[in-house]
This record gives structure tokens, C-alpha cells and sequence, in this order.
């Protein structure tokens, strides 16, 4: 009896050792470097030494320059696009709305740069908006995404520069270089996509707009295009973990342009209505959003002014007429009885 | 800068020309030397700024009060549109139906008005399908009125929703719509696509009954309508309803009338051969002309008539003006004539006139015989200010294979009217009073044009008095390429080929006429002095 386990222990034991090896021989082929010092690591900063930091080429300062080149074009439109549509109509199935205002636009030629200002719930937006703008503005569309977020690691910049055309933009305060850069790409006729919300939603409801497309607007002269998503939140909304297909709306507005003497500000307000009463045309329908358009009262965008709870209980309700309300069939699943 | 219309002098170095034949085309050579071709004008540039030239012209209207100033809440306010037979082909959307009436929308939503009726202006056209008024009018404001039932189609047999406005002088009644008729404001929008609509013609015949029609829509007035495209002094047709447009003025609601002009770029890239002149015609034309007949021979006539009918046309709008209607109407008539106009010496002896597969009245349907015989008598061979391009007595030769072939469901009375009333007569004074009072008052036919997408009973017996003018004009008419017997019970004289129909026609117009050919599209008046 003894001896059995003495014999298993030994067999444990040698077990135990094989995995040490095997763990540590892959260990040196994940990591080959770890063993090995300077230079082939950084090196290491020694006490009471400054060191001129480097530039960044992070954040706001990555350059997606080569991503508008022609390359990187073709690769978007004859590689990415077909199955990026695919994508967001599996997991978004999108029904497209007032194309037909944008016409005037369409029948120019050259065909003008266009600011697209939609509202934001979720990372499905962006590919959803280049998905269903025309054909003809994809072609040179650009993404104003955000620095700190899609620029902080270099592969996540690259694979974002490559797949949606993005441009880093700071959220809070842009700087001169960025909008400089975004006013020299409108000028140079590449259609831009920028959320004047700043960023996704944090609760469902909408966000104060940000003067960002106005401003770019009265700078370059370029018209804004309001638009309305409606459902993007109920599928990847901010913070769920993955995403849960169901059906999305997109209306485009009329093309807006600064009226005469009209400041920045006020622009920004005009546009900020213009995509809330296409949140309510969305919801009802052209007429009641027109009325309630010039009476003012279409429903805010950003809900009501209630407590948390309140405002998440109207949310429930708001969504339920829209297209969250009205969810894709689920294919039944039976247990699996073995 | 578009070139003007222009007259071509055939000698032999002049190629075959284009001549539509219904669903196809052909290539035709006419004589040397006795022949001219008749261009249209190119199309006029497009307005840039569509929607900032409506709200100007909304804001800024002729002898009337701005629109908005003219709105207040409480009031009825009526908006009017002309129906599927305008503009041919239709138009890619959006529709400038669409465009103007979103415009007063907005400015309607903006002055509080609640109690808006949006009617399609049919007459005694079909009710149009619901494809068809998404098309016209955009999915918003189809979805947002419809659903309420404030989006409709005017019923000119519904004696409860009909109203007598007053008498002219020479006793005719003007009948319209009742809910118009109690509008604070109606705004009629109108697409004038030929210089004979518009005008009060809109409002006195589109939300008209049949009682007030059959005023001036006979056989008579037809024969006596000289000019349909020219002056008023002209036209009894004309006459009449500006005697109705003065009762409306003096007794009816008041109108609001917004008129707008297309240009004549009809037909997209992959059909640019038919809009240009055949010896400017590129290898490309040439080789999509070749595929394109050959592929529309090959194909079943169905087949074909669904391609054509779901073209969308590119035209686009050239002007829009808003206000007093006369006032408004008479700019209209300057753009329509300035897009369309063509100066033209003097008269010929032969008029040879391609018949193509679409009239005001077979939008996505059959182009019938009946309608055939429209389309060339009644509006091509009208196609003239001043004088006809042929002179009393010539010939007329058409080109359309001309099937026996009807729609049941958007012309049930037409078949009636071919089977009855075609083998007993085909004089139009005849037939309106033998035959006009039994279709007008067919039951059924009232039904389904009530209820279904049926044209009134009494509509062939319109479309055949459109073309009074020309059968009476006329000394011969033949039509090349036709079904036999079909053409000969419309009265004409069939012809296998073009050359035979010279031949026929020497008969009343000698061994050596002068020809003339009315190159359609586009659509062109010749202004014949």
C-alpha cells in the first residue's frame, strides 16, 4: 500500500516538473527579451537625471496622414467597406431616412465637403454612419474619434486610422493644430463625421452639443448635416460587454449653413434642434416633429430633468418607441438534453 | 450655355434619324433635299439653390402677401398637388412636389395651423397608388398625413364632398372639392411641364367635378381649341376655364398658386442618344443605341414597358414662382417658352411624329390606342404656337406598334370605348352625343374609378377629344409599324415601313412633299410663323 503511494507521489512529482519546463521554454519563446538587459531592453532611468522627453506620436499628435493616402484608400473601399456593411446591417440592420435631402449636394460637382453632425450611444455610430452616408461621400470621409480613447496605443490608432478614416481630436479642449488640420481637410474636400455630443452617451439620453462642427462649419464654409441614430444604444451602449444585435434608424436632416451674422454659438444651437426634431421625426413622424419644431417643445435629446431613476424609467419608455422597442426575433434555444 | 432649338435642313449626308416606336426606337432616313428636322432646345441649367428659391419665392410672391403672413392659427389651410401625370418620366426624388410642400409645411407648422388637408388634384385621372404619392411627396409627409386621413385624393363623383362655387356668364358651373372650397387658404402646387396646364387650369379641373368638366371637355371646344400650347386666343379650351378661374376668384377660397418649371434633361446616362442630335452621336451611343434596341426587340413587351416605366428622370427644376395664379402663370408660360421654344418657317406637308411609351395618362400602365391616338393628335401635334407644323389637309404619319392592349385595371372604360364606340364612330361630336352619358354614368365604372386606381368612364371619350383639332386638321393619318386592324378602328391607315407611308401619303399630298419631323424628347413648341 506503501509503496503505491510512494510511486504516485514520484509520478506527481515528475509531472509537476515537466510542467515548470514546458511553462518556462514558452515563457522565453512569448517574451525573449525578459532575461536579457539593456540594450536590448530600454534602459533603465537613473536617479536625479532628466531626460528630455521625447515627442509624442499618441494621443492627438498620432499622424494619420498616410491613412487619407491613396493605399490606404483602396483598401478601404475595395477590402473594408463590403464586409463593414455587412457587419453593421447583422448587427444593426439600419433603416436609412431622408437620403433625399442631401440631393443638392449629390448633383454638385465637385462634390462639396459635408460635416455630418450625428448624436452618440455607441461605437456601432461611426460604422453605421459610414455605411449609410451616400456612396459618394464616403469615398473622402473622415472621423473626428477621440484622442484619448482610440489614439493611446499604437495598433488600436493604426487599425482605426485604416478602417474608419479617423482623425484624433482632443474632447474637451481642441487644440489649434487639430482643428487647423480639420479645416484643411474640409477645405480640401474630404466630408467629416464629428460628434458634437463629445463623446458617447453616459446614460442613455443624449449630451449637450459641443460648438466643434459649428465652429468648423462658420470656419470653412462646408454645410453640417444633422443626423439621428436611434437604437445604436440598446446594442453596445456604453458599458455593456458585448454587443446584442437589434435595429437602428438613421435620419439625415436638411444640410445646414451659418445664417448671415449668426455666431458660433447660436449655430450650434440651430444644429443641436435640427437633430432633436429628427429624433422626434424618428419617433412620430414628419408633421407632429415640424409643429412641435416651431413651437419648441420637441423632446430633448438629453431627457428630462429628473432624478437618476426617473430618468432611467423615462429612458425604458422612450426606447420602447424607437427601434430598441422593437427587437429582432430570437431564434428559440432549447436546452440541450444530451 | 445650352444650345437653342434648331431646324436641320436634311441633304444626303444627313444619318438616319431617331424615331421612338413605343417601348423601342428606330432609325429612320428621310427624303433629301424636302425634309427638316425639328430640335428641342437644350436643357436649361438646373436652379442650384432648389429649396432657397422656394422660401424666397414663398416670401416673396407676386400681388400677394407673403405666405407666412398669410397663415394664422385656427385657419383651414388646403394644399393641392398635381397628380402621377406630371412629370413625365418621373422624376428622381426627391419630387419638386415634394420640396415645395415641405417648404409651406414648415412655414405652416410655424404659424400654428393645425387643420391642414393635403388632396392630389386628380380630376378624373386614377387615384394614384401608394408608391406613386410616396414618390410625389416623400415618405414623411406620406407617413405623417396619410395615417391621419389628411392626406387623400380628390373624388370627383362624391356629391357630399362637392360644392358649387357660381355660374359664368355663358352658364357654366364651376363645381370643386368641398373641403377646398371652405379653406381659408388653398396653395395649389403645380409642375408645368407644357405650356397649356397651369394656371387656373390647376384648381378649376383638378379638384373639379364631372358636372363642372364636361363644361368645356367636349368634342366641340376641342375642335374649336386651335392652340393648346399657344395663346389663350386661341384655344376655346382655354376660354372656358378662365371664365371658371374668375368665378373661383370673385366666389371661391382664395389661392395660394405655386408653379414651377422642369428642364427637358429626361432621360438618365444610360439613354443620352435620345436627348442628342444623331451626327453628334460617340462610338458609346452608337454602341449603346445598337444594344439597346436590339436587347428591347429581344425582350417580351412587358418586360420592356416595366424598363422604361421605372426610369427616373434627372430633369430638374428651372424656376418656381409663387402667388396671384394669373400673375404667376404668366411667368411660368416665359420659362416654359424659354426652354421649349423653337422658331420654325412656315408649314410642311407630312409631320412624322415618334410615339413614345408614355402619355400624361398611362403612367406605369399600357399605352393603349386610345392613348396613342392622344398622345400624337392631342399633344404632339400641338406641340405649336401660331399655326400647326402641317398644313389643313397634310398628313400625319406616327411611328408606334400600337398592341390591342389595355389595362384592365387602370382603363376599364377604354376597352368598352374601343369595342363599342370605335366601330360606330370615330367623330368626336358624334360619339359625345350618342355615346359620352352612358360611360360618364356606368355604375361600375363610377365605382371603380372611386375605389380602385380607375380613369373615369368618360376619360377616353377626353383623351379622344384631345386630339379632335389634328383628326379634323389632318387630310390622312397613318401609322407606321402599327396592328393592323387596331389602326384601322382608330381610323387611320396602317404602313409597314416609313417609305411606305410616303407612298400611301402621296396620294393626298403628291410624288414630292416637304416632311417635317418633330424630334421628341425633348419636349419642344415650334413656333411656326
Amino acid at each position: 500500500m506503501s509503496v503505491t503511494r510512494s510511486s504516485s507521489i514520484t509520478r506527481l512529482r515528475r509531472a509537476a516538473k515537466l510542467g515548470d519546463t514546458a511553462s518556462a521554454t514558452l515563457q522565453r519563446a512569448l517574451h525573449p527579451t525578459r532575461n536579457l538587459g539593456f540594450p536590448w531592453r530600454a534602459p533603465t532611468r537613473p536617479k536625479g537625471v532628466v531626460v528630455v522627453d521625447e515627442p509624442s506620436t499618441l494621443g492627438a499628435d498620432f499622424d494619420t496622414a498616410w491613412a487619407r493616402k491613396a493605399p490606404a484608400r483602396a483598401v478601404r473601399r475595395w477590402v473594408l467597406t463590403a464586409p463593414l456593411q455587412a457587419l453593421v446591417r447583422s448587427i444593426a440592420n439600419p433603416e436609412v431616412e431622408g437620403i433625399d435631402r442631401l440631393a443638392d449636394l449629390l448633383d454638385q460637382d465637385p462634390l462639396p465637403a459635408v460635416i455630418f453632425a450625428p448624436n452618440h450611444h455607441s461605437h456601432v455610430d461611426t460604422p453605421l454612419v459610414i455605411a449609410t452616408v451616400p456612396a459618394e461621400f464616403r469615398r473622402k470621409l473622415v472621423v473626428a474619434a477621440a484622442a484619448d480613447y482610440f489614439f493611446d496605443r499604437r495598433l488600436k490608432g493604426t487599425l482605426a486610422a485604416l478602417a474608419l478614416n479617423a482623425f484624433p481630436i482632443e474632447r474637451e479642449v481642441t487644440s489649434r493644430k487639430s482643428s487647423d488640420e480639420l479645416r484643411r481637410l474640409i477645405d480640401t474636400g474630404w466630408s467629416l463625421v464629428i460628434y458634437p455630443e463629445g463623446g458617447r452617451s453616459p446614460d442613455g439620453w443624449g449630451q449637450e452639443f459641443k460648438g466643434g462642427a459649428a465652429y468648423l462649419s462658420a470656419r470653412t464654409g462646408a454645410p453640417v448635416v444633422p443626423v439621428f441614430i436611434d437604437g445604436t444604444g440598446s446594442i453596445y451602449g456604453k458599458g455593456m460587454k458585448r454587443p446584442k444585435p437589434g435595429n437602428t434608424k438613421v435620419v439625415f436632416g436638411a444640410p445646414l449653413v451659418p445664417e448671415e451674422g449668426e455666431n458660433t454659438r447660436r449655430f450650434n444651437a440651430r444644429i443641436e434642434a435640427a437633430v432633436t426634431a429628427l429624433g422626434d421625426e424618428a419617433l412620430t413622424d414628419f408633421w407632429t416633429a415640424r409643429r412641435r419644431a416651431a413651437e419648441g417643445t420637441n423632446p430633448r435629446l438629453t431627457g428630462p430633468e429628473h432624478s437618476s431613476w426617473r430618468r432611467q424609467w423615462a429612458l425604458a419608455e422612450h426606447r420602447q418607441l424607437g427601434k430598441a422597442g422593437q427587437r429582432r426575433r430570437q431564434n428559440r434555444r432549447w436546452p440541450d438534453l444530451g | 450655355m445650352p444650345r437653342p432649338g434648331f431646324v436641320l435642313e436634311v441633304d444626303r449626308s444627313t444619318p438616319p434619324i431617331l424615331f421612338w416606336r413605343g417601348e423601342n426606337f428606330s432609325l429612320e432616313r428621310l427624303p433629301a433635299g424636302r425634309s427638316r428636322v425639328i430640335y428641342p432646345p437644350e436643357p436649361l441649367p438646373a436652379i442650384k439653390d432648389i429649396d432657397g428659391a422656394i422660401r424666397h419665392a414663398l416670401l416673396n410672391p407676386y400681388d400677394q402677401d407673403p405666405l407666412p403672413a398669410q397663415l394664422f392659427p385656427g385657419m383651414k389651410l388646403t394644399i393641392a398637388f398635381d397628380d402621377v401625370s406630371l412629370p413625365l418620366p418621373k422624376m428622381r426624388r426627391p419630387d419638386v412636389r415634394q420640396r415645395v410642400m415641405e417648404a409651406v409645411l414648415d412655414m405652416a407648422a410655424a404659424a400654428g395651423v393645425d387643420d391642414v388637408h393635403i388632396i392630389a388634384a386628380l380630376g378624373l385621372h386614377r387615384r394614384m397608388h401608394e408608391y406613386e404619392l410616396r414618390h410625389a411627396l416623400g415618405d414623411r409627409i406620406y407617413d405623417a398625413f396619410h395615417s391621419r386621413g389628411m392626406l387623400y385624393q380628390h373624388d370627383a363623383e362624391d356629391p357630399d364632398n362637392l360644392e358649387v362655387i357660381g355660374t359664368t356668364d355663358h352658364g357654366e358651373v364651376l363645381e370643386i372639392n368641398k373641403r377646398a372650397a371652405d379653406s381659408d387658404l388653398v396653395v395649389y402646387v403645380n409642375i408645368n411641364s407644357v405650356s397649356m396646364d397651369g394656371g387656373w387650369k390647376s384648381l378649376t379641373t383638378g379638384l373639379a367635378s364631372y358636372r363642372c368638366l364636361r363644361n368645356h371637355h367636349t368634342g366641340h371646344t376641342l375642335q374649336h381649341t386651335r392652340s393648346l400650347m399657344g395663346g389663350r386666343e386661341h384655344s376655346a379650351l382655354h376660354q372656358s376655364i378662365w371664365r371658371l378661374g374668375k368665378v373661383l376668384r370673385d366666389h371661391g377660397p382664395k389661392v395660394f398658386q405655386i408653379e414651377t418649371t422642369l428642364n427637358t434633361d429626361m432621360f438618365p446616362e444610360q439613354f443620352s442618344f435620345i436627348n442628342k442630335r444623331e451626327w453628334e452621336w460617340s462610338a458609346k451611343d452608337r454602341a449603346t443605341y445598337l444594344g439597346v434596341t436590339k436587347g428591347l426587340s429581344a425582350m417580351p413587351v412587358k418586360m420592356r414597358r416595366k424598363m422604361f416605366h421605372n426610369i427616373e428622370s434627372p430633369h430638374q427644376m428651372t424656376s418656381v414662382q409663387a402667388g396671384d395664379t394669373e400673375r404667376v402663370h404668366e411667368i411660368t408660360l416665359d420659362w416654359v417658352y424659354k426652354q421649349q421654344l423653337v422658331p420654325v418657317e412656315g408649314q410642311t406637308d407630312i409631320l412624322t411624329l415618334g410615339i413614345p411609351f408614355v402619355c400624361p395618362y398611362n403612367p406605369d400602365s399600357v399605352m393603349n390606342p386610345v392613348l396613342v391616338m392622344c398622345m400624337g393628335l392631342g399633344y404632339l401635334f400641338n406641340m405649336y404656337r401660331n399655326k400647326p407644323l402641317v398644313r389643313e389637309g397634310g398628313v400625319i404619319i406616327m411611328t408606334h406598334p400600337t398592341y390591342r392592349d389595355f389595362n384592365p385595371v387602370h382603363h376599364p372604360s377604354y376597352i368598352d370605348f374601343f369595342e363599342q364606340v370605335l366601330p360606330d364612330t370615330t367623330d368626336p361630336v358624334v360619339m359625345g352625343q350618342k355615346w359620352e352619358q352612358q360611360f360618364a354614368e356606368d355604375e361600375w365604372y363610377r365605382h371603380l374609378y372611386r375605389t380602385g386606381n380607375a380613369y373615369h368612364g368618360v376619360h377616353p371619350f377626353y383623351a379622344w377629344y384631345w386630339g379632335a383639332h389634328g383628326q379634323q386638321h389632318a387630310g390622312k393619318i397613318i401609322i407606321v409599324g402599327g396592328d393592323a386592324p387596331t389602326v384601322r378602328r382608330l381610323g387611320f391607315t396602317p404602313a409597314s415601313t416609313l417609305d411606305d407611308a410616303f407612298e400611301i401619303a402621296s396620294d393626298v399630298v403628291g410624288r414630292a412633299p416637304t416632311v417635317t419631323h418633330l424630334h421628341v424628347p425633348s419636349l419642344l413648341v415650334a413656333d411656326v410663323q
